[in-house]
């Protein structure tokens, strides 16, 4: 069974692979955009030095790695939700529902596969021409690198549960759209996409930074940072980690309820 | 109206190319009969601007009854698409709870440049949004059914898809734009007043110019949609702050490669009394419909190389 799994990933991942275009286009725009939004942020923290408890160098790491991640977190749109949507609109999903396989574990290999290409190909290279551009701040040793890591595969596990569960809502509103842009519209501004939570205000901010979407960006950007110690990391982890199993769960019964549903017209 | 002088003016000259590709075609040997017909219909047509004008109502109002079909549905995205651009704005207004200023401009400021480049890029994106999913088409093909009607292609692609909901940026747009004015502490001259609604005009042809020759890139490169947004979205968030606090060279850029600032920072640091950025000469502030124009001509050449070189996947 895990070998079907493994296989799938694997596909993912080749599949990824194909559009080497798109990838190069994607790494300029996240470049131009990493630009853009570093020439903001020096003019903020300019103004107001350790705003949200980040130096200069710290808000421009976060920026590169905002977008960095974009795909592989997903931030803005899971990248699989769209075809899982239609599938379900013209009742392709059947046929997956009846391999031998879970729909959720099959999407979520795939996804797998999917954002560990996007981290090689669509991440590398601005994080790259980021630090090289403005010599901001890196984590401290390979141990740092390590722990952002597991930020970033628990982020994206949980960027997966949310974009799935978005994609379940199908099931019962055909068009999956209003839901996607409301989900669009939470990830973007609730993962810290636009500006760190760290530096939203008052009770915006402790709620922005107990949402799952805080999991995508602001967990794995602090962890890379170094601001958390000891026993708090296991803390961060253990905050993605919940979130990741309580939408998972959600996924899965949503999941359970929408099966119970499906018929398929014969003929 | 700014759209429709943008979708005549690029237009002109491609329905000549346009009628070729169908030509191509035909002595590929497809149907003598419908070129014929093409013909007839082209010779009794009102002129290209006419005919891109009419075909782009056409096919725009199409969708828009296709939407209104489910009204709720339509409500709800509007909502959302107005949303989405004003939690924009919200990280504008999140940064001054933090700071007084920005690169030395005061928050009304930074609003009227938010407004001025929000609004132009919110008319283009809403008429001319649709181009870049063109690469889909051309990938599997089904441009081919656009190529076969009489009627100017690039019409037809714009508005394809046409999403009314997308006007939920433009109001945004608008909306900060109006609430800049109202704030903004500026000696109005005539001169700078008829300047204002010139700038969202030019603002819109350049960015709409900027989308179709990203999408003329698509003829050869299908994927490659996303490079655009670099220049749109991308351009739009750049001018949405001062140019103060950008890299000179970056700046450069924008004035002389692609020359984004002509859609709004130029025009608006006039407006605001302020001296041009990277040592541009102050009447570079008025010249935005030319460079407009300019970049309509740059579009238009790459629209037709785009048409000439396509080449159908067939099936």
């Amino acid at each position: 069974m895990l070998r079907l799994y493994a296989t799938v990933a694997a596909g993912g991942f080749r599949r990824h692979a194909t559009y080497r275009v798109a990838t190069a286009a994607g790494v300029f725009t996240n470049t131009v955009f990493g630009f853009v939004l570093s020439y903001t942020y020096i003019a903020l923290w300019d103004e107001r030095p350790q705003l949200g408890g980040y130096s200069v160098d710290d808000a421009l790491a976060y920026v590169w790695i905002g977008q960095a991640l974009i795909t592989v977190c997903g931030m803005m749109g899971g990248g699989f939700e769209d075809e899982l949507i239609e599938r379900i609109r013209t009742g392709d999903i059947a046929v997956d529902l009846y391999r031998p396989a879970d729909l959720q574990a099959w999407w979520f290999s795939a996804h797998a596969g999917r954002s560990a290409y996007q981290l090689l190909g669509r991440g590398v290279v601005p994080m790259a021409v980021g630090a090289f551009a403005f010599h901001f701040t890196l984590p401290s040793g390979p141990g740092g690198w390590l722990a952002f890591l597991v930020a970033v595969a628990l982020g994206s596990t949980v960027g997966f549960a949310i974009w799935y569960l978005v994609a379940m809502s199908a099931f019962w509103l055909l068009d999956g759209q209003g839901v996607v842009q409301v989900a669009w519209l939470g990830g973007l501004f609730f993962s810290g996409m636009l500006l760190p939570l760290n530096v939203f205000p008052g009770a915006l901010g402790e709620v922005a930074r107990m949402l799952p979407w805080a999991s995508l960006l602001q967990v794995p950007a602090d962890v890379y940072l170094g601001k958390y110690v000891g026993w708090e990391l296991a803390g961060a982890y253990a905050f993605q980690g919940c979130w990741a199993l309580v939408l998972f769960g959600a996924g899965r019964a949503a999941q359970a309820a929408a099966t119970r549903k499906v018929v398929v017209q014969g003929g | 109206m700014a759209e429709t002088t943008r979708v005549g003016a690029d237009s002109a000259g491609i329905h000549e190319v346009d009628s070729g590709a169908i030509h191509e075609m035909d002595s590929g040997g497809i149907q003598e009969v419908d070129s014929g017909a093409v013909h007839r219909n082209e010779r009794r047509s009102y002129g290209p601007l006419a005919d891109s004008w009419r075909t782009y109502r056409l096919v725009a109002g199409m969708w828009i009854r296709s939407t209104m079909a489910y009204r709720a549905s339509f409500a709800l995205t509007l909502v959302t698409s107005f949303c989405v651009t004003f939690f924009d704005f919200v990280v504008i207004l999140l940064m001054f709870g933090q700071v007084k200023g920005l690169g030395g401009f005061g928050f009304a400021e930074v609003a009227l440049l938010y407004g001025t480049a929000g609004t132009s890029f919110g008319i283009a994106d809403l008429t001319m949004g649709s181009l870049q999913r063109m690469g889909k088409r051309v990938r599997d093909g089904s441009l081919d059914t656009f190529l076969m009607r009489p009627a100017p292609l690039l019409a037809q692609v714009a508005a394809d898809k046409f999403a009314l909901r997308r006007f939920g940026r433009v109001a945004q747009g608008l909306l900060v734009l109006v609430w800049a004015l109202l704030l903004l502490d500026v000696e109005w001259t005539p001169l700078k007043v008829l300047l204002l609604p010139v700038t969202v005009v030019s603002g819109t042809v350049i960015f709409a110019a900027v989308m179709v020759l990203g999408a003329s890139t698509l003829f050869w490169m299908q994927d490659a949609a996303e490079v655009t947004n670099s220049f749109t979205y991308g351009g739009n968030t750049l001018l949405q702050y001062p140019p103060t606090i950008f890299a000179q060279e970056l700046v450069r850029g924008v004035v002389y490669v692609v020359p984004l600032a002509f859609v709004s920072w130029l025009p608006a640091l006039y407006v605001l009394g302020r001296p041009a950025p990277a040592g541009v000469p102050e009447w570079a502030a008025f010249v935005s419909p030319l460079v407009a124009a300019v970049c309509c001509g740059a579009a238009g050449l790459a629209w037709r190389a785009g048409i000439r070189s396509y080449r159908s996947t067939g099936s």
